[in-house]
């Protein structure tokens, strides 16, 4: 029988980085078995490259981190003030939060935010969905029922991110989207057959051309490294599910990406890879970009779709904008509408839209 | 067999948010030894009071429910067949609440 003491069970003895220590996690991406303190050193100075590789940001640049007290931003939040300090990055960070005003989960995680903000000295700026569109997700859930407000979620999300950067007059918005996140939103674009998407989810930096371009520095960073990460250093997440997301078909990519890596965890940079590979057949129409004409917000139609989303909540039709109802943009070419009231009607919470 | 049991990540909310378990477990009879692969079920029956999917898919954890042994990657010490001693303590983390 193999001898085992005390809480040593690793079959290799040695971290194969510095031979020295017991390893405490085997690596997804290599499969290497390695110690905690390689761990962090490999984990760390991976970003770093990616960072330095793609350019992510420049001196004297003013950065928001978008921070929903989750274990992605919390981690994005803890490693880029370390790599600022110790590789002079020159940025200026901040954190960056949506209060959606969704009572017993959005309250709870911003309690976690605010400790990161002492924990990491990060100057953190809410922006609330009642101060900028006058509705709280629980009064939204409250006209329009469970079903669909995810729509509102994720539109109202994306712009009040956008909002909130430029009051803080930053440069970038980091996000903290993972490699499994960018996976799944490949597959799920993919499935959706939403090739405008597909080519946007792989970029690491999108929006260049817009007033506040994001980032995603956790591109090739996988989740359980991130989450191993925030284990061993003890950092303080919040890990409570959105009670208003119950988004199946999301949670089914989700599933299928899991069973893929348990099976082979290269497959999350495979999949990720076939995304950036895409070419798109020029016969594709993309919707041409330009501005909502009641808000100013980028947008491919007449008002953009946080506005029509809000006319309806407004006028009590809060269909307005989901499904086939014809709206305010209804005016506009047959085609532009179709791939307008698709993209909305099935778009989700959370990370889909890059 | 005196272990201590630790649900993170969300996984708490499946035991009455309790995330720290001291626990006594039987050893097996037939074997009298107390593996991960014996564990897994008993945690199923006496400690996840609701959505036990989440947990345990098939006869192992849910693809992205991370396990850590003494702090240490189960992936390392042979998952399911990994025994348990005395005064062990195993982490169960979620990754999949919440980013
Ligand atoms: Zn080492
Ligand atoms: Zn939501
Ligand atoms: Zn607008």
């Amino acid at each position: 029988m193999e001898e085992s003491h005390g809480g040593d069970k690793a079959r290799s003895r040695l971290c194969c980085i510095c031979n020295q220590r017991r390893p405490a996690l085997r690596r997804p991406k290599t499969l290497q078995q390695i110690c905690r303190e390689c761990f962090y050193v490999v984990f760390e100075e991976e970003i770093h490259r990616v960072i330095v590789d793609n350019k992510l940001f420049k001196s004297g640049e003013r950065i928001a981190i978008g921070a929903s007290g989750g274990k992605d931003s919390t981690v994005l939040a803890y490693v880029m003030s370390e790599l600022n300090r110790r590789h002079n990055y020159g940025l200026d960070l901040f954190l960056l939060s949506v209060d959606e005003g969704i009572t017993g989960y959005r309250d709870d995680s911003l309690e976690t935010v605010k400790r990161n903000e002492v924990q990491y000295g990060l100057p953190l700026k809410v922006v609330s969905y009642k101060d900028l569109y006058g509705w709280t997700m629980d009064e939204i859930v409250k006209m329009i029922g469970l079903k669909n407000n995810c729509t509102f979620c994720g539109v109202f999300r994306r712009q009040a991110l956008d909002r909130g950067a430029a009051l803080l007059k930053v440069d970038k918005l980091a996000t903290g989207h993972n490699a499994d996140d960018i996976a799944e939103t490949v597959l799920l674009n993919i499935l959706r057959g939403d090739i405008a998407r597909l080519s946007r989810c792989t970029s690491i930096i999108t929006g260049e051309d817009g007033p506040i371009p994001r980032c995603k520095p956790f591109k090739y960073t996988y989740e359980k490294e991130i989450v191993m990460y925030a284990y061993f250093k003890k950092l303080d997440y919040f890990s409570t599910e959105c009670i208003y997301s119950p988004n199946a078909y999301r949670g089914f990519a989700r599933e299928f990406i899991k069973d893929l890596e348990r099976i082979r965890p290269r497959a999350i940079l495979d999949i990720i890879k076939s995304g950036e590979d895409f070419r798109i057949a020029t016969s594709t129409k993309m919707p041409e970009q330009g501005t909502c004409q009641r808000c100013g917000y980028i947008s491919s139609q007449k008002w953009c779709k946080a506005c029509v989303l809000l006319e309806g909540l407004n006028r009590g039709l809060p269909k307005l904008g989901i499904g086939r109802t014809r709206g305010i943009n209804g005016d506009r070419q047959k085609d532009d509408q179709q791939i307008g009231v698709k993209n909305l009607q099935s778009k989700a919470c959370e990370s889909l839209d890059f | 067999m005196q272990l201590t049991l630790e649900f993170g990540g969300g996984l708490e909310l499946l035991c009455d948010s309790v995330k720290i378990h001291n626990v006594d477990v039987d050893l097996p009879a037939e074997t009298q030894k107390l593996t991960m692969k014996h564990l897994l079920p008993w945690v199923r029956s006496n400690l996840i009071k609701e959505r036990p999917e989440m947990f345990i898919k098939g006869d192992t954890v849910r693809p992205g429910v991370l396990v850590l042994v003494n702090d240490c990657d189960w992936e390392l010490s042979g998952q399911l067949d990994t025994t348990l001693e005395d005064k062990d303590v195993v982490v169960f983390i979620s990754t999949l609440h919440g980013g």
